[in-house]
């Protein structure tokens, strides 16, 4: 039975350079016969090219349009997810929170990076950071200053802090001028950081 | 104060460097690779997704300090695979397999189920005979760190920051799969899962404001019932 691993250091023995540390291993699992490296090829395109926030921003769109299917959404995403065949790692059981006139959420894991790979693809390095995590949920109103947003004194802040396997969705409020948009137009406005909670929706730029 | 590095929330920081959606997924050709062994090798079975996120909690706080993100997914990675005894040290200090090491009896991931096993992803809901303790509108404290885990280097999901404090129950998530077992490999041991809402007033002494909410999932033997 493999033992607990405290303060290992086998990690030590490799070189320094995370480049070459990712050579080493490659090669030494490969010849074991213990990955195949097309393998490693496909996880990087299903991430680099299949997955994204293009997926979140379908299901806001949705949302925006379909007052049924929004409140399936909030009530069980998990289920509506799930018969759109959008779950997956790291994205088994998602709860889907809505910003209000009277309510901002915003989302963080302050222990490791847990994100809804499967809506939003792999989490920018911001999200990743120590100041992100160390900060969201203390001073959420500063964070938000330095992404540029703004919030109203009396709208309260609700911080999602996903620290087990359900993952969160911000369904931010559907902007006043675009009214009257359908589908990719109306996708169109839906950022990334409006379904972290670090952004609002807002015209796509031209080009 | 916690004692592991990983532990943050709640502590001050640096500026934040937004990308605004700009940034490549992969910003370096090696963090996709480091990714992708990552999960390709946790797909062999031997360990899981909480043994993962363990090994790089363990990791010596100077190099979880120091570390980038990927750096600390490639050192958690080779931990494993030692403790494992998928690769030895030697071979991490050659860079090459041992020709002579006896074979190890493994089905690599193929390409082709690539798209499948990440769709299928590892759901942790379990159903299990015992009746919730709490229902949504309990108020609960939070227990200490000691004494949830009392060997200082057991894993677990409760923050610091979230410790001893009272709190409120908003959601029940039905049963999952306890991290602070499944992490060493001691069973899935699932437990009721809750979603669990704090005041920032009673989490902080110096809140932005102290209506502000913070929610948390927290599971069942993290909770203390709370008489009001």
């Amino acid at each position: 039975m493999p033992h607990d691993h405290n303060d290992d250091h086998s990690h030590s023995l490799l070189p320094p350079d995370p480049q070459l540390q990712v050579k080493a291993l490659e090669t030494i699992l490969s010849e074991k016969g213990l990955i195949d490296r097309e393998a490693l090829d496909a996880i990087i395109d299903v991430y680099q090219n299949q997955i994204g926030p293009q997926i979140g921003a379908d299901i806001v769109a949705r949302a925006w349009q379909e007052p049924a299917f929004k409140k399936r959404l909030l009530a069980d995403a998990e289920s509506v997810l799930g018969e759109m065949a959008l779950s997956g790692r790291q994205g088994e059981h998602v709860v889907v929170v809505e910003n209000t006139e009277d309510t901002h959420n915003l989302v963080v894991c302050t222990l490791c990076s847990c994100y809804p790979w499967p809506l939003l693809g792999i989490p920018p390095s911001w999200y990743k950071s120590d100041a992100y995590r160390r900060r969201a949920v203390h001073s959420p109103r500063s964070v938000l200053a330095e992404f540029g947003v703004e919030l109203p004194e009396d709208k309260k802040i609700r911080v999602w802090d996903s620290t087990a396997e359900i993952r969160y969705l911000v369904l931010p409020e559907r902007p006043a001028e675009t009214a009257g948009l359908t589908d990719e137009a109306l996708r169109g406005w839906v950022t990334r950081d409006s379904m972290i909670g670090t952004g609002f929706p807002k015209p796509p730029e031209a080009g | 104060m916690s004692n592991k590095p990983h532990d943050m929330g709640g502590l001050p920081g640096g500026a934040i460097v937004p990308d605004f959606g700009k940034e490549a997924v992969f910003k370096e050709g090696w963090h996709g690779r480091a990714l992708a062994l990552t999960l390709a090798a946790g797909a062999l079975g031997r360990w899981n997704l909480d043994a993962s996120r363990n090994a790089r909690e363990c990791l010596p706080a100077d190099d979880y300090n120091r570390f980038s993100y990927y750096e600390k997914w490639l050192a958690g990675l080779t931990n494993l695979l030692v403790d494992h005894q998928l690769v030895s040290p030697d071979e991490l200090r050659a860079g090459q397999a041992n020709k002579e090491a006896a074979d190890i009896a493994a089905t690599p991931l193929p390409a082709a189920k690539v798209p499948a096993v990440l769709k299928k992803g590892g759901p942790t809901r379990r159903a299990i005979a015992a009746e919730p303790c709490f229902i949504v509108g309990d108020v609960v404290m939070t227990k200490s760190l000691s004494q949830i885990s009392p060997q200082q280097n057991n894993h677990t999901r409760l923050p610091y920051y979230a410790s001893v404090k009272k709190g409120v129950i908003i959601a029940c998530h039905d049963a999952h799969i306890l991290p602070d077992s499944h992490a060493h490999f001691k069973g899935e041991a699932p437990e009721y899962l809750y979603g669990v809402r704090f005041l920032a007033g009673d989490l902080f002494p110096d809140p932005e404001r102290p209506g502000d909410e913070i929610c948390l999932d927290l599971f069942e033997s993290y909770l203390q019932p709370v008489k009001i």
